[in-house]
């Protein structure tokens, strides 16, 4: 059946958005957003709220149209081509589900349209409910199932009609955390068993983590960064994507060149990185929770690059521990440090270790501060 | 009146709500008081005046006139509730889509003339329908003759209808106030057109509106007197006037009764073959 279930499915297709822009008066919702996604993909989009993400989504699913640029999908041109006519599915954050319908009729509701007979409307139908494991409820009503059951139903509904994308549009928002966590898994099984292109949005970093193939963080209307979760993790383009994936600590220092290296100055002490900066520039430091380490002031091993501070917070999370270090000019590192480290209390004055290979330098980005908290 | 789709998750309904029904009270004592006692005299009367039996229906039923008007009443509540369906149905759902400014002026389109009285009204209309009135007016100005309008069953129903239509429209706007319109989104995304999206998903979710205001409009029509008597013609007399004749001009209070009773008795008949329906699209539509 598994087997079957892969072959007979559609193959997903690519989308192609050039140069999109799209307009509500003065008001820009998405500048100039281009995004190429590949057949098969599950692409993230990623983005605060009004950010762009879901008018990239309505773009696509035709629910909107762009007031410039271009769509494909598949190598065909959807500019102007109504949303019933564009064979996508769509998974609403709140279901969707028609109430006056049950669940088989739900599911059924786009092979009535297209015409599909009888008997292989039920044994698709049938086919789909399997899928999101809900062949057993297809004689309820969507009032009768808890919100993670409409989910899968709707899940169900939009897939059954084996269209080439399937967008998903915060589809977890609106149920807990344990139950969010189990259909992320599911949802990813499916991917792999449909191979149909999945565009999701969502504004959960992890959730984009644990699902995607690549991730496109989307800010004020404009993509930031497109690529994996490791590239955003490890090599974001900018402190926006830096601090919206995962933990970071940010600092700001003044750069000053001279000869091979350049010396940067963080409330009142020094580092050096290789890195070529202009002189004089005002450059933010990224550094990950975990590529920090602490040290007693004056003790052990770490390197030329260490800053000074106290410790104003020691959390013990079982795995490690985690310290908010405040540096001189007030500003607060985040540390993660494994088990077998020395531990420290609040209070204790430390050396704030990195390696020069980890710190990132990005240009500074004063709205980054506005959005995250 | 029927409840709007849930947003999320299956919720039960408590069975029973333990509180003060006490406060019932004051409503109760009115309606057993000008409604239950009265009622109860008109069906003695009906059955005692001018002697005990059951002559005053013998003579409703014998009589031509009677059956004809009875028939033309309900004739006329149907076509009243039909245009009031037809006229309501797009502007309550425009209320549910427009701008909070808009929803403001076209709820108070339909609640101003609620604030003036029905024989006011029905005076208006009488202007507007007669031979040399505005309607017939325009009408001749754009070549297309006159249409006899005043003392006729059509402007009866034209002028019921106006009055009746903010019945029809409100009960119509609660319902449609809490259809999700993403719904229509959704139909659109499977492939339906939107017609079909409208016709499959749209208009099955609106029908409890539909019914619960058509109800109303029929019963309340059934009833109506002012403007009957004002627009209508001998041709046109509806059974309130007729009601009115026994009651009032001749004093024959059990054949009048008679007549009260023998619409309230088709009005429940009417509201139990009706019962069936809208308990389907409960049962369909929403939380059980």
């Amino acid at each position: 059946m598994k087997s079957t279930l892969a072959t007979a499915a559609a193959k997903g297709a690519a989308i192609d958005i050039v140069s999109a822009i799209k307009r509500y008066g003065a008001f820009t919702a998405l500048d100039d957003v281009s995004l190429h996604i590949e057949p098969g993909e599950f692409m993230t989009l990623l983005g605060p709220s009004g950010s762009g993400k879901t008018t990239t989504l309505n773009v696509v699913a035709g629910f909107t149209e762009i007031t410039s640029g271009e769509l494909t999908v598949g190598g065909t041109s959807m500019v102007g081509v109504p949303a019933h006519k564009r064979n996508i599915g769509v998974v609403f954050q709140h279901y969707a589900l028609f109430p006056h319908m049950n669940v088989g009729r739900n599911v059924a509701y786009p092979l009535t349209l297209r015409g599909v007979g009888r008997a292989e409307r039920e044994r698709r139908v049938a086919r789909a409910l399997d899928m999101v494991k809900m062949a057993d409820f297809a004689h309820r009503y969507p009032s009768e199932l808890s919100g993670g059951q409409q989910q899968r139903v709707a899940l169900a509904r939009a897939i059954v009609f084996d269209p080439p994308i399937l967008l998903m549009d915060e589809p977890l928002g609106a149920l807990d955390k344990k139950l969010r966590e189990w259909l992320q898994l599911e949802i990813k099984r499916i991917h792999r068993e449909l191979g149909t292109t999945f565009v999701y949005v969502t504004h959960d970093q992890e959730e984009a983590l644990v699902l995607s193939d690549r991730i496109a963080v989307f800010n004020h209307g404009r993509i930031e960064q497109i690529g994996t979760g490791r590239q955003l993790y490890d090599e974001p383009a900018t402190l926006f994507v830096g601090k919206f994936i995962g933990d970071s600590t940010v600092l700001r220092g003044e750069a000053r060149v001279s000869g091979e290296e350049t010396a940067i100055t963080i409330a009142g002490e020094t580092v050096t990185t290789r890195r070529r900066i202009a002189d004089g520039a005002r450059p933010v430091m990224l550094l990950r929770p975990e590529k920090l380490s602490l040290a007693r002031p004056g003790a052990g091993a770490g390197g030329r690059n260490r800053l000074s501070g106290e410790i104003a917070e020691a959390i013990y999370l079982g795995s490690g521990s985690k310290y908010e270090v405040r540096l001189r000019d007030g500003s607060t590192a985040i540390v993660r440090s494994p088990l077998e480290a020395e531990s420290f209390a609040i209070g204790d004055a430390v050396s704030l270790c990195f390696a020069e290979r980890d710190a990132k330098l990005l240009a500074d980005d004063d709205q980054a501060d506005l959005i995250l908290t | 009146m029927p409840a709007a789709p849930p947003a999320k998750g299956a919720r039960k309904a408590p069975r029973f709500i333990a509180g003060p029904l006490w406060l019932t009270v004051p409503a109760l004592v009115l309606l057993v008081a000008v409604v239950g006692y009265p009622l109860l005299i008109i069906v003695l009367r009906s059955f005692s005046e001018p002697a005990w039996g059951v002559q005053n229906y013998v003579w409703f039923f014998g009589t031509p006139v009677n059956l004809v008007v009875l028939q033309r009443t309900f004739e006329v509540s149907a076509w009243v509730t039909l245009a009031c369906v037809i006229s309501a149905y797009p502007y309550a759902y425009m209320m549910t889509v427009v701008g909070p400014a808009m929803r403001m002026l076209l709820i108070l389109c339909v609640l101003v003339p609620f604030w003036v009285s029905g024989v006011v009204r029905t005076m208006a209309w009488v202007i507007l329908l007669q031979d040399s009135g505005v309607i017939n007016s325009l009408l001749k100005w754009a070549g297309l003759g006159t249409v006899r309008l005043i003392r006729t069953q059509l402007g009866v129903v034209i002028g019921m209808t106006q009055v009746l239509l903010p019945f029809m429209i409100l009960p119509l706007y609660s319902v449609m106030r809490g259809i999700d319109l993403r719904l229509v989104q959704a139909a659109r995304s499977l492939g339906a057109r939107p017609s079909r999206a409208f016709l499959q998903v749209y208009l099955p979710l609106s029908l409890p509106g539909v019914y619960a205001g058509a109800i109303i409009v029929f019963i309340l029509a059934l009833g109506f007197y002012i403007t009957p008597a004002l627009l209508g013609g001998p041709r046109s007399v509806l059974l309130s006037t007729l009601m009115q004749n026994q009651v009032l001009s001749l004093l024959n209070w059990g054949r009048g009764g008679a007549m009260g009773v023998v619409l309230l008795v088709a009005t429940f008949v009417l509201l139990a073959l009706a019962a069936p329906l809208m308990r389907q699209r409960h049962k369909q539509g929403a939380r059980r």
